[in-house]
């Protein structure tokens, strides 16, 4: 390097210019490396080690994953975890473009309608499991009215029936998310370039067809987003069981999240605890750092 | 990455009319059935609402008598103020009022700071760039999707180790920590689009760092402070796990005490009162959404959407 | 030692070279106009100017002074930015003042500043007005009411017209020139319009893929560019650039090129500075000015030589008319007057000037003759 000596000698206050946007940044940077990363191998250690109720450090190698694998409550877990997210996703998807292509039709107050559609997204999963736990509750809920007007054989039990219970998950969680897919797919919708779509029907395409063949397969970048999403709520789907049927009846609806928390909190394994807590990280990263990594790349 | 998407969520979200979209001959009988499957789909929505609205504003015994359907016969405002002020919510019988009050407390000040700190992460990020800043600014956004029963047992005692575990400060911090990664998302992808001959302009005009933030950018950034305030509010607000795992009786927040007040096994379920509650706890995120919800859908979207 | 001294500058992102060692030295009042197609590192040549981006090695002085590690704010310049960077929440007085504001100037002198400014550029009656309510030429304005209000020892110009429709560029071209006239900055201007360059500058750094490829006055640069790169870049329509061979016509040396029909014709040279070299193969350069109609050819020229060619397709510009021709396979383009009765598909007489004629090496692409 063949610099010249500068003219002005540079003092300390020039050097914290220099600095001042790091130095900004660098809370945020000591947070997320602390309470994420530091954290993350925390919790990393503990699922190796012999803790219960408290962190300890004795090591016992794979064997907290080894247990966690033979306790069948977490094999219920995953096994929920399973048929919620694939009707979760699937219905979301399937009920969201259904309502974002027929909003799209060039529909009279479709603002009104479009924010009755939405609105469960601004509410807790908690007051969306009260809701809807007792709406279904077969004493007082919709098996109750249904009896009441004069069908006396009707039956609806399903939160109170181990084998379905879980289903009443997906019912209330769809009710909550499904707007949102709707109005990702609308936004997708949108983007479309018109002309293309007049170039289409010059072309002499049917609305079916020019949904089937043009419309939908361009949505693929919306399709991406809303699995992400829909997958990402379902890993970490904890409020809704708890307020809905807290788990229950028995061990029906437990979900990997609320595992982790009785065995960590309640049941005092916190070994077991931790380690559930890295499987469903690995779930989530194996979805989300792909995404992330697409998306940032293309950027710069 | 999100900008893209943010902009075609804003048009969703504000009622921009569909384009043009030429129909060979619109019948009327299908436009009919359209109309009828959307209203339909309303009636879905709607229905739990109104079932708990109703529900709130009659006697238990109509409930218990198998009228959840019905109009109340008997129109009461009673389960209400039991909610608020004398129903039993864990060994207390206060009411959520204390509850809503430490929600009112935690959201505030941690909305408050996360969004700053995201607005001059945010500014940083976009325009004092520096080799390795979209690497750090992915580690930071995936901090926003990490199931966080990852991080409870060590929080936990974290907060023990800061002397705030089980109180309301305690609570803010933590949605302080994992709320920044969303906001710092927000304002990046903003100030991204605003443009960088202004920064420059203002540099060569002599403005430092604080200022140029403070005179260029901070005036045009009131409608991405908006988005990010109604999703942290809505978000911090709306939280169960860390207000479940990190308070005590005296500082839980409402979604707690909620599911505490549905959830005791103990007396007569007070169906009408557990609905009133439940309106009450969601109200504030409600009323946002109905008066912001164009920035809230967009905050949604860039949000969800984005990582 | 000159006013603005560029010295060996370079600039690197990474392995990534932008800017490969430049030298350039102006006097204080000069007009210097950085041309060059996108990428070519003359916007970063001027951000080096400014101070946004530092110099990877090499130094950068304004009157004598080295600029490493000196604030733009510090480096007493002012820039006139492509999108004109006004703060749009500020009021077009609040825009002027905001540099004044900065640099502590006090109140009373700010309004006495702002208001010669304004009278200067005729923007009085828009200084309360938000830069969103401004038209292009106005914000044109003032942004560089902004510039001059700091008495700046350069005065920066990053494509300031190239957001303007073609009529209004003209229009603020000639007030950029007037206003360097009334006075008497030295300024450095970036663009890309080699038009803009010939017209406003009195120096020229014509620039491409990180090297300055020719320094001069727009004479120079017009009339004996360096390379192939700078000939075909700088005028329009550009020179006619084709390959030939010298040849020995009658003991002069000149340039035998093939005709569409696949005959040759030949064009001796004015000098004989190409007398030894029968047989190599050149690239002739002739602007569309020296090929002429016989009547319009330059009296004052000793070496106007016809060729008879056919002709491709005429362009009728108003004051005069664009014939096209093949000469070694490439189209050449002569500028014909108006009123010539030339029409596709004759052959007819082109008078070529070959005092204008320049010669390059079709490997190295430099001038040879």
């Amino acid at each position: 390097m063949s610099r010249a000596e500068p003219a002005f000698r540079r003092g300390p206050f020039d050097r914290l210019r220099d600095w001042l946007p790091k130095l900004v940044l660098s809370p945020t940077i000591a947070i997320v490396a602390i309470f994420v990363y530091g954290f993350i191998l925390f919790t990393l250690y503990l699922s190796f080690t012999d803790s219960r109720i408290l962190p300890s450090f004795g090591w016992v190698g794979m064997k907290n994953y080894e247990n966690l694998f033979r306790i069948r409550a977490w094999d219920t877990a995953v096994t929920n975890l399973v048929i919620f997210g694939v009707l979760y996703i699937a219905v979301c998807c399937a009920l969201g473009l259904l309502l974002a292509i027929l909003l799209d039709q060039r529909i009279r107050a479709e603002g009104f309608i479009r924010t009755i559609y939405l609105y469960p997204m601004a509410l807790s999963f908690i007051v969306t499991g009260v809701a809807w736990k007792w709406f279904l509750d077969p004493g007082i809920g919709l098996e109750a009215v249904v009896r009441g007007w004069g069908w006396e054989s009707f039956a609806f039990d399903w939160i109170k029936n181990g084998d379905m219970a879980i289903y009443t998950i997906v019912i209330a969680a769809v009710w909550q998310t499904s707007g949102f897919v709707m109005a990702m797919f609308l936004a997708g919708l949108r983007g479309i370039d018109g002309e293309m779509l007049k170039a289409a029907q010059i072309d002499g395409a049917s609305t079916l067809a020019l949904y089937r063949r043009i419309v939908i397969p361009q949505l693929r970048p919306a399709f991406m987003s809303a699995f992400v999403v829909l997958a990402h709520m379902a890993i970490k789907s904890y409020d809704l069981v708890i307020a809905l049927t807290g788990g229950g009846p028995g061990t029906a609806t437990e979900l990997p999240a609320t595992f982790m928390y009785s065995y960590t909190f309640t049941r005092n394994q916190m070994g077991i605890g931790a380690a559930s807590a890295v499987i469903m990280l690995m779930t989530i990263a194996a979805i989300i750092v792909p995404y992330l990594w697409s998306e940032l790349r293309e950027k710069s | 990455m999100p900008t893209d998407f943010t902009s075609q969520a804003v048009t969703a979200g504000t009622g921009t009319p569909a384009p043009i979209r030429k129909r060979r001959r619109t019948a009327a009988a299908p436009r009919v059935i359209l109309y009828l499957i959307l209203a339909l789909f309303c009636v879905y929505y709607l229905l739990p609402l109104c079932v708990m609205v109703v529900n709130s504003l009659k006697p238990l015994g109509e409930i218990t008598a198998g009228g959840m359907m019905a109009l109340p016969e008997q129109w009461t405002l009673a389960p209400w103020s039991s909610a608020w002020s004398t129903a039993q919510v864990g060994v207390d019988a206060t009411g959520l009022r204390p509850y809503f009050v430490n929600s009112i407390l935690m959201v505030v000040p941690a909305v408050a700071i996360s969004t700053i700190l995201g607005a001059l992460n945010g500014y940083v990020l976009t325009k004092w760039t520096f080799r390795g800043a979209t690497l750090l600014f992915g580690l930071v956004l995936f901090g926003c999707f990490i199931p966080f029963q990852i991080v409870l047992i060590p929080m936990a005692r974290m907060l023990g180790l800061m002397g705030i575990a089980g109180t309301v400060p305690g609570l803010v911090f933590v949605h302080l920590v994992y709320g920044i990664g969303f906001s710092t998302l927000y304002f990046r992808n903003y100030y991204a689009a605003f443009p960088t001959e202004l920064v420059r302009a203002a540099q060569i005009d002599g403005a430092g760092f604080f200022t140029i933030f403070r005179r260029i950018l901070l005036p045009s950034s009131g409608p991405i402070a908006v988005v990010c305030i109604i999703w942290q509010f809505t978000n911090i607000w709306n939280d169960f796990l860390f207000g479940a795992s990190f308070s005590d009786f005296d500082s839980q927040p409402m979604t707690v005490a909620l599911n505490n007040l549905v959830q005791s096994s103990t007396g007569v379920k007070e169906y009408n009162v557990h609905f009133a509650g439940a309106i009450m706890a969601a109200l504030p995120t409600l009323l946002v959404y109905v008066v912001a919800g164009r920035f809230f859908v967009r905050g949604l979207m860039a949000g969800s959407v984005k990582g | 030692m000159g006013f603005l001294e560029i010295d060996r500058a370079t600039k690197s992102y990474g392995a990534v070279k932008v800017l490969h060692e430049t030298d350039i030295s102006i006097d204080e009042g000069e007009f210097l106009v950085l041309v060059g197609p996108s990428g070519c590192g003359k916007s970063t040549l001027l951000n080096m100017i400014a101070g946004l981006e530092e110099v990877s090695s090499g130094d950068i002085r304004i009157k004598g002074r080295s600029m490493n590690g000196v604030k733009p704010a510090d480096r007493n310049i002012a820039m006139v930015f492509q999108s004109y960077a006004l703060y749009p929440n500020m009021t077009v007085r609040g825009n002027i003042s905001f540099g004044m504001e900065m640099h502590k100037v006090p109140k009373p002198e700010r309004e006495t500043k702002i208001a010669q400014v304004a009278d200067l550029l005729q923007i009085g009656q828009l200084l309360d007005r938000k830069p969103g309510q401004l038209s292009g030429g106005q914000r044109q304005r003032v942004a560089m009411g902004r510039a001059l209000t700091r008495d700046p020892d350069v005065f920066l110009f990053d494509e300031p017209l190239s957001n303007l429709d073609a009529k209004l560029r003209v229009d603020m071209r000639m007030e950029i020139k007037k206003l360097h006239q009334k006075l008497g900055t030295t300024i450095v201007y970036v663009t890309h319009d080699q038009i803009e360059a010939l017209t406003l500058s009195t120096r020229i750094a014509v620039m491409y893929g990180g090297y300055v490829q020719q320094m001069g006055t727009p004479r120079e640069i017009y009339d004996n560019p360096a390379n192939l790169f700078v000939a075909g870049f700088m005028g329009s329509p550009s020179m006619n650039l084709f390959p030939a061979r010298v040849v020995d016509a009658g003991g002069a040396p000149a340039a035998e090129f093939t005709l569409a029909g696949g005959e040759t014709a030949l064009l001796p040279f004015a000098g004989d500075a190409l007398a030894a070299q029968q047989g190599r193969d050149i690239v002739l350069g002739i602007r569309p000015e020296a090929i002429t109609d016989e009547g319009g050819a330059d009296r004052n020229s000793r070496a106007v030589h016809v060729v008879e060619s056919p002709i491709e397709i005429t362009e009728p510009a108003g004051s005069d008319t664009f014939v096209v021709t093949q000469w070694g396979g490439r189209d050449a383009v002569g500028r014909f007057r108006a009123d010539v009765p030339a029409r596709a598909g004759d052959r007819f007489a082109f008078a070529v000037n070959m005092e204008k004629a320049v010669v390059f090496d079709p490997e190295t692409e430099t001038r040879i003759a």
